[in-house]
């Protein structure tokens, strides 16, 4: 599938007039508050799902405006301003935190070209030749808010968490970048909309089939990578250290209250958003329709796109609540080697990799010479893995050995075969019981009956 | 905003200085000399820090109008979003209340810094008025003929691929420099041994230190007397399950009798 005609190039940015420039600023700020809204009501429907219990079901039609309710509570709420508090600064960060979050979304493609009032026009607010850096600029600054609200309250647990935060961020944002790099190389541009378009299809064939055009499974490391960086880029669990709540109380907005601690609430739900966005754009097709949809031949034109868009988006934010409901927390040094001894050495093998594929493809070499470079390059690894120090598994002991391995003074463990007396109230309750419960047994035959 | 930025830097790339680009000039122009002088006027380090951060953004802000956009977004990148924020990550190590001496060293230091600061500024001022006042400006179409990243690449990895790499080699001997001027040696700290957190950790379970809590006194035992001391798993007493102040309190023969209250 070639791109299509409306697809939006860097052309058509810059032309439209000022009103269509008002009417997208205000579509992108309310689509950006309605998410927030949805996100923190989505975020508790699901972790409710998976602890087994309802979540907020009381406001509106299931639970749906809890946030806004909470949103209403927290601007009424009595604003408290440290007395040891760097006043300017404590009142600036919160503003930076939001405002780098609102400016990162003005590059996002939502859709191709449409007409808006007899106007031709691109689905986004605009789009530059150096697009996604405009979003690494942007979530490089919000930290701000976050290092500069810590360090402003004039108190300990949040300067540790702005602490934390500014080395966090330091770390992952280098991770992020270069997976971001791959993109850049295969797509060829660094405009949102560019990179959109290049996944639109691919002209290499193998045989009958098309080579595939997402860069979530053509640069897969690179995918992982990016989610994996961008999760610590937003703070979310399991890396949101800087506001880990059993070791720093609230972390950087352990002292904000009222409509501040909303703005940084609100800048943390925007950039989830915006990492999905970003997500979806540079590796799921941006806001084209995945495969069963793309058949259909108006999936991609019109205001359709929208939808795909913000399907893709609510899926990745699945997985950012899904993380946050299985996984512990890291601890620090763990978190910050995973940082740098993983993720970028993994990151720069893979794009010296990218860039000999890319290199070999672009080359005038024949068949054989090709061939005798890849095998040669697979005999290289075979060599490395061979030389490689082997980690020795440390052999299974039984349980029994691991007990007459413990040294003297250990403390006692009960007799293996012990046999616990039946307690006598147990009986009279499951006796009450019409079927007997059993807990832990594995089926009914082999549990106890009566006991 | 952007897309008027996009404009701008599409009218600077044809040569021109449209009044959108003024606009911008005579907007961030005095905001970044504001950011300048707040740097070094300010006593507090991170407010320092700050002030240069809003000089940087104007910076990056201005590259960005004169058609750089990729130099521009990289000053944001790299200067506010990495160097500052090292440069904060290390004040606030220091801590908040460390700000600048106000006693000066140097008798009247300050005033003399600020008339030979006025003075150069004015003297560099117009000479570089003089110079490039009368200048017209060419080349930077050709330059961004193939586009503005591809432009900087392809001089990054031709003609100055050399110096390019110079530089790269220079920071990392830097770097590795001050890593090893500022190591510590860890396993000492003011002459005992320092157990690492693997030591640490074997040592919590080491048979004689149980690491869960203390069983009370009382628990699985005979009684509830808080002097019963209670009862590990394999049915041993649990010495620390007692307090050690309590006094071990035996019932002499006489109190052990049969008192013989009953059937009066």
């Amino acid at each position: 599938m070639k791109p299509l005609a409306q697809d939006p190039t860097l052309n058509d940015f810059g032309h439209d007039p000022w009103w269509i420039v008002l009417i997208k600023v205000v579509v992108v700020f309310a689509f950006l508050v309605v998410m927030t809204l949805f996100a923190i009501w989505y975020e508790r429907r699901v972790v409710a799902r998976m602890q087994v219990r309802p979540g907020p079901n009381r406001n509106g039609p299931f639970g749906l405006l809890q946030s806004l309710a909470d949103g209403l509570k927290l601007a009424f709420k009595e604003d408290i301003m440290p007395k040891l508090a760097d006043k300017a600064v404590f009142f600036i960060a919160p503003v930076i935190s939001t405002v780098c979050a609102f400016t990162a979304f003005s590059i996002m493609p939502f859709g191709p070209v449409v007409s808006l009032f007899g106007h031709k026009t691109p689905l986004q607010l605009t789009d530059i030749p150096v697009a996604v850096l405009l979003v690494l600029a942007c979530s490089g600054l919000g930290i701000y808010g976050v290092v500069l609200g810590g360090w402003a309250s004039g108190s300990t647990y949040p300067l540790l968490g702005g602490l934390r935060s500014s080395a966090q961020m330091i770390s992952y944002e280098v991770a992020m970048g270069l997976s971001i790099v791959a993109v850049f190389m295969t797509s060829g541009t660094m405009s949102t909309s560019g990179i959109v378009a290049a996944q639109a299809g691919s002209d290499t064939h193998w045989g009958p089939i098309t080579a595939p055009s997402w860069y979530a499974i053509l640069l897969l490391p690179s995918f992982v990578i990016y989610f994996v960086s961008a999760i610590g880029e937003t703070n979310r669990a399991p890396f949101d250290l800087p506001e880990a709540e059993s070791e720093l109380v609230g972390g950087f907005h352990t002292e904000y209250s009222s409509l501040k601690f909303a703005l940084f609430f609100l800048a943390e739900y925007i950039n989830m958003v915006t990492v999905s966005a970003l997500c979806t754009t540079l590796f799921l097709g941006g806001w084209r329709a995945p495969w069963p949809i793309s058949l259909w031949a108006g999936a991609n034109s019109g205001w359709w796109p929208m939808l795909w868009f913000t399907i893709k988006i609510l899926l990745l934010l699945f997985v950012f609540v899904w993380l946050r409901g299985t996984l512990p927390r890291l601890r620090y040094d763990q978190f910050m080697r995973f940082g740098w001894k993983v993720l970028i050495p993994a990151n720069l093998i893979w794009i010296v990799a990218l860039s000999g594929i890319k290199t070999l493809q672009k080359s005038d070499w024949d068949g054989t010479k090709r061939t005798m470079v890849v095998v040669g390059v697979v005999i290289l690894l075979l060599i490395v893995a061979l030389v490689w120090p082997s980690k020795k598994e440390p052999e299974k002991l039984t349980v029994a050995d691991q007990i007459a391995a413990r040294p003297d003074g250990s403390f006692p463990l009960p007799p293996l075969d012990l046999v616990v007396p039946v307690n006598p109230r147990a009986k009279r309750i499951t006796a009450s019981r019409e079927e007997p419960v059993t807990v832990g047994a594995p089926d009914d035959s082999t549990g106890p009956k009566e006991a | 905003m952007t897309s008027a930025l996009h404009l701008v830097a599409a009218a600077a790339a044809a040569g021109e200085v449209t009044t959108g680009e003024k606009a911008v000039f005579f907007i961030l122009a005095p905001i970044a000399l504001i950011g300048a002088i707040g740097m070094v006027a300010a006593r507090n380090a991170v407010h320092s820090a700050l002030w240069l951060v809003l000089t940087m953004l104007s910076l990056g802000v201005f590259y960005i109008v004169q058609a750089g956009p990729f130099i521009g977004m990289v000053q944001i990148i790299v200067y506010t979003g990495a160097i500052m924020m090292l440069f904060l990550f290390v004040l606030m190590l220091v801590g908040r209340d460390a700000s600048d001496a106000v006693i000066e060293t140097l008798r009247g230091q300050q005033a003399w810094a600020i008339v030979l600061g006025v003075g150069f500024a004015g003297l560099l001022g117009t000479g570089l008025a003089r110079v490039v006042g009368s200048l017209k400006v060419v080349g930077l179409e050709q330059a961004n003929a193939d586009g503005n990243v591809q432009g900087i690449a392809a001089l990054l990895f031709t003609k100055y691929v050399w110096v390019f790499e110079i530089s790269s080699a220079l920071l990392i001997t830097a770097a590795v420099g001050a890593m090893i001027l500022a190591h510590v040696d860890r396993s000492l700290r003011d002459g005992t041994a320092v157990m690492s957190q693997p030591e640490r950790m074997r040592a919590r379970f080491e048979p004689g230190s149980y690491p869960g809590p203390k069983p009370g006194p009382g628990v699985f035992a005979t009684s509830t007397s808080i002097a019963t001391p209670a009862k590990l798993p394999d049915g041993t007493p649990a010495q620390r399950s007692i307090s050690p102040i309590l006094p071990t309190r035996e019932l002499t023969a006489a109190e052990v009798a049969n008192k013989q209250t009953e059937g009066r």
